[in-house]
């Protein structure tokens, strides 16, 4: 377990790795032939030729939607624009300012970044300290929260929504049999409907979330971990230094570079959060449980105002730019794209 | 996992305190493995449940008796012989194209220096991090306009370029870690540049490009949310979607929709399970190098 198998974790993945020689130097292509000259015409324009598909196939389905949403988001377009009656009216910042002087906007902000915020603290402070657990446990523990910890990974997310939605059902979920039997107060708990009020709802919800991301997060802080130098450790403990101690000046600069990217996606995600909620909620989610996408979802879709929508999303990305920015200059610092 | 574990002789003789310790980490460790595996284990034991188990009030830790009858009902269930189809066609021709595509990239990005490689690498990472709700809805109304609803080459399209920027990252490591004189040496002894590529490269590419497919694999099979949103007939939905079947107007058949979601996770369990090994053989080469 260590660097390369956190790969399989999901989108790029930030770990430390062992040093790896770049691509290859200027040396290389003139070794590469017995006519250099020619060889470097064609070992200019070759790479081009190579990445070609893939710069059509991203701005086909991400450069071009992206400035189709910039557009559409200072038009009108409704269902009849949509199916080809008329034109799209343009209408300049107005759905801008519709949906930031509109306060239930504003609810919906306020309600995706308190949940982003408990989803990301709960997972990687949980996530950290299983990590640091398996430093200490015996190889055959070890190996069997591995397992574990890969087959929770392992689940689809629809799968693991209806598992969780089963679990909660009022009538039928165990979870309210168990509180039922622990409490002893069988009125309060059998027939529970967790998700008339949206605190509770959102409560399953993140345990959901949560539980989905842990797996992730502990197997790639597990792999930074390994990669402290025991004798710096040893060493720090033999000079008297506190359990903490060690971890606060020897463990933690080594692997904050890991954690502060893990934490940066794990913001990223739980802010998009959709098919959790959605499939929970049985695919008609009330208001009061939407978050930034499915808001825009059902301004585009419901409303039928795909405009509405876009603009919406646009928001949310202009949002989470910054922090992407954020993740691609630490990807940066610690050479993944060199 | 043994070469992560210290192994320094002192160490060994734990003294009692920290034997105890150990003693106290093992068991919390496997509380926490159970909690961890519990969902796992509960869609698995539901699966088996008899029915009037499922539909009881009073839900018990054990079955008292395992039966196979929701995976009949889940199977009977309909368009469940077409989900597996859509699911394989959509995913299966999303990952293939996507690794052709990506080893390209990533040759050009690993082999390569040339003006503008770094940009394409962060635009790649950039891509990654948008929202897909975000680009929801654009990419549905240019597949309307362009007749791609309801049709297996929207949602490919989607997937293919989904899984694009991250396979491209992870074969580049691949691709870094073959050192060019191999290459260079099959040329010298008078292979062609794509001759190279096919008998020396390509053969040492095959693990990163078996881990990166499994994993594109992993990813499609798994997506939901523009499967549900891009096809609406029936005998096209993914199995993904499919599974929403077990909920009608008259409640959940939640037995017969465990039984699913169990068959549907089995072959992600299993692409799981080999993405670990892969992963492994990745790393040690590349320790090797390094």
């Amino acid at each position: 377990m260590t660097a390369a198998d956190t790969k399989a974790a999901g989108p790029p993945v930030p770990v430390p790795r062992v040093p790896e020689k770049t691509g290859i130097s200027p040396s290389g292509q003139e070794a590469d032939g017995p006519r250099p000259k020619k060889r470097r015409k064609k070992g200019e324009l070759l790479p081009y030729f190579l990445i070609l598909p893939a710069i059509l196939a991203i701005a086909a389905v991400y450069v071009y939607p992206l400035i189709k949403t910039v557009i559409m988001s200072f038009q009108d377009l409704g269902r009849a624009a949509l199916w080809g009656n008329g034109e799209t009216p343009w209408v300049g910042f107005e759905q801008f300012t519709n949906i930031l002087g509109d306060p239930e906007f504003w609810a919906v902000v306020g309600r995706t970044v308190v949940f982003m915020t408990i989803c990301v603290v709960l997972t990687m402070g949980i996530g950290l300290l299983i990590a640091l657990m398996m430093l200490k446990v015996s190889t055959w523990v070890r190996l069997v929260l591995t397992v574990a910890l890969i087959a929770a990974w392992s689940m689809p997310l629809m799968v693991a929504a209806s598992v969780f939605r089963w679990l909660s059902d009022s009538d039928y979920g165990l979870i309210n049999t168990l509180l039922a039997d622990i409490t002893g107060d069988e009125d309060r708990w059998l027939g529970h409907n967790w998700f008339l009020d949206p605190w509770q709802g959102f409560g399953i919800i993140t345990l959901l979330v949560v539980w989905g991301a842990i797996p992730f997060v502990v197997i790639t802080m597990y792999a930074a971990l390994t990669q402290v130098p025991k004798e710096l450790e040893e060493a720090a403990s033999l000079d008297g230094a506190t359990a903490f101690g060690v971890y606060r000046f020897v463990t933690w600069p080594v692997i904050k570079p890991v954690f502060t990217m893990v934490a940066t996606l794990s913001v990223i995600w739980d802010f998009n959060v959709f098919g959790q909620i959605w499939l929970l909620r049985g695919n008609k989610p009330e208001p009061e449980y939407e978050t930034l996408g499915l808001y825009s979802f059902s301004k585009a879709f419901e409303s039928t105002s795909f405009s509405q929508g876009s603009a919406i999303a646009l928001i949310t990305v202009l949002m989470l730019s910054g922090v992407a920015v954020y993740y691609l200059r630490q990807l940066i610092k610690t050479g993944e794209v060199e | 996992m043994s070469a992560s574990t210290p192994t320094n002789a002192p160490a060994q003789v734990l003294r009692p305190d920290r034997r105890r310790n150990r003693l106290g980490y093992n068991i919390l460790a496997l509380v926490t493995a159970a909690l961890m595996a519990f969902p796992v284990y509960w869609l698995i034991v539901s699966s088996l449940r008899p029915n009037h188990e499922i539909r009881s009030y009073d839900q018990t830790l054990w079955p008292s008796s395992l039966t196979f009858d929701n995976f009949a009902r889940a199977v009977k269930q309909d368009n469940f012989a077409t989900a597996i189809q859509s699911s394989l066609i959509v995913s299966v021709t999303a990952v293939v194209g996507g690794m052709i595509i990506a080893t390209l990239a990533a040759l050009a990005i690993g082999r390569f220096r040339f003006f503008g490689r770094k940009a394409l690498m962060m635009i790649m990472i950039l891509v990654q991090m948008l929202p897909p709700t975000a680009m929801l809805i654009p990419i549905y109304l240019q597949l309307n306009a362009l007749g791609g609803i309801d049709e297996y080459w929207g949602l490919i399209v989607v997937y293919l370029v989904s899984t694009l920027p991250f396979a491209t990252i992870m074969i580049r490591g691949f691709v870094i870690n073959i050192p060019v004189e191999l290459e260079e040496s099959a040329m010298v002894d008078g292979c062609t540049r794509m001759g190279a590529f096919r008998r020396v490269i390509f053969p040492l590419l095959a693990p990163g490009l078996a881990a990166a497919s499994i994993f594109a694999l992993v990813n499609a099979w798994n997506e939901y949310l523009f499967a549900y949103i891009l096809i609406n007939d029936n005998s096209k939905y993914t199995l993904n979607v499919w599974l929403m079947t077990f909920t009608t107007e008259r409640g959940t058949d939640y037995g017969a929709l465990m039984a699913a979601s169990t068959l549907i996770s089995i072959p992600v369990v299993i692409f799981f399970m080999i993405i670990q090994g892969k992963m492994a053989t990745g790393l040690t080469s590349g320790a090797v190098k390094g």
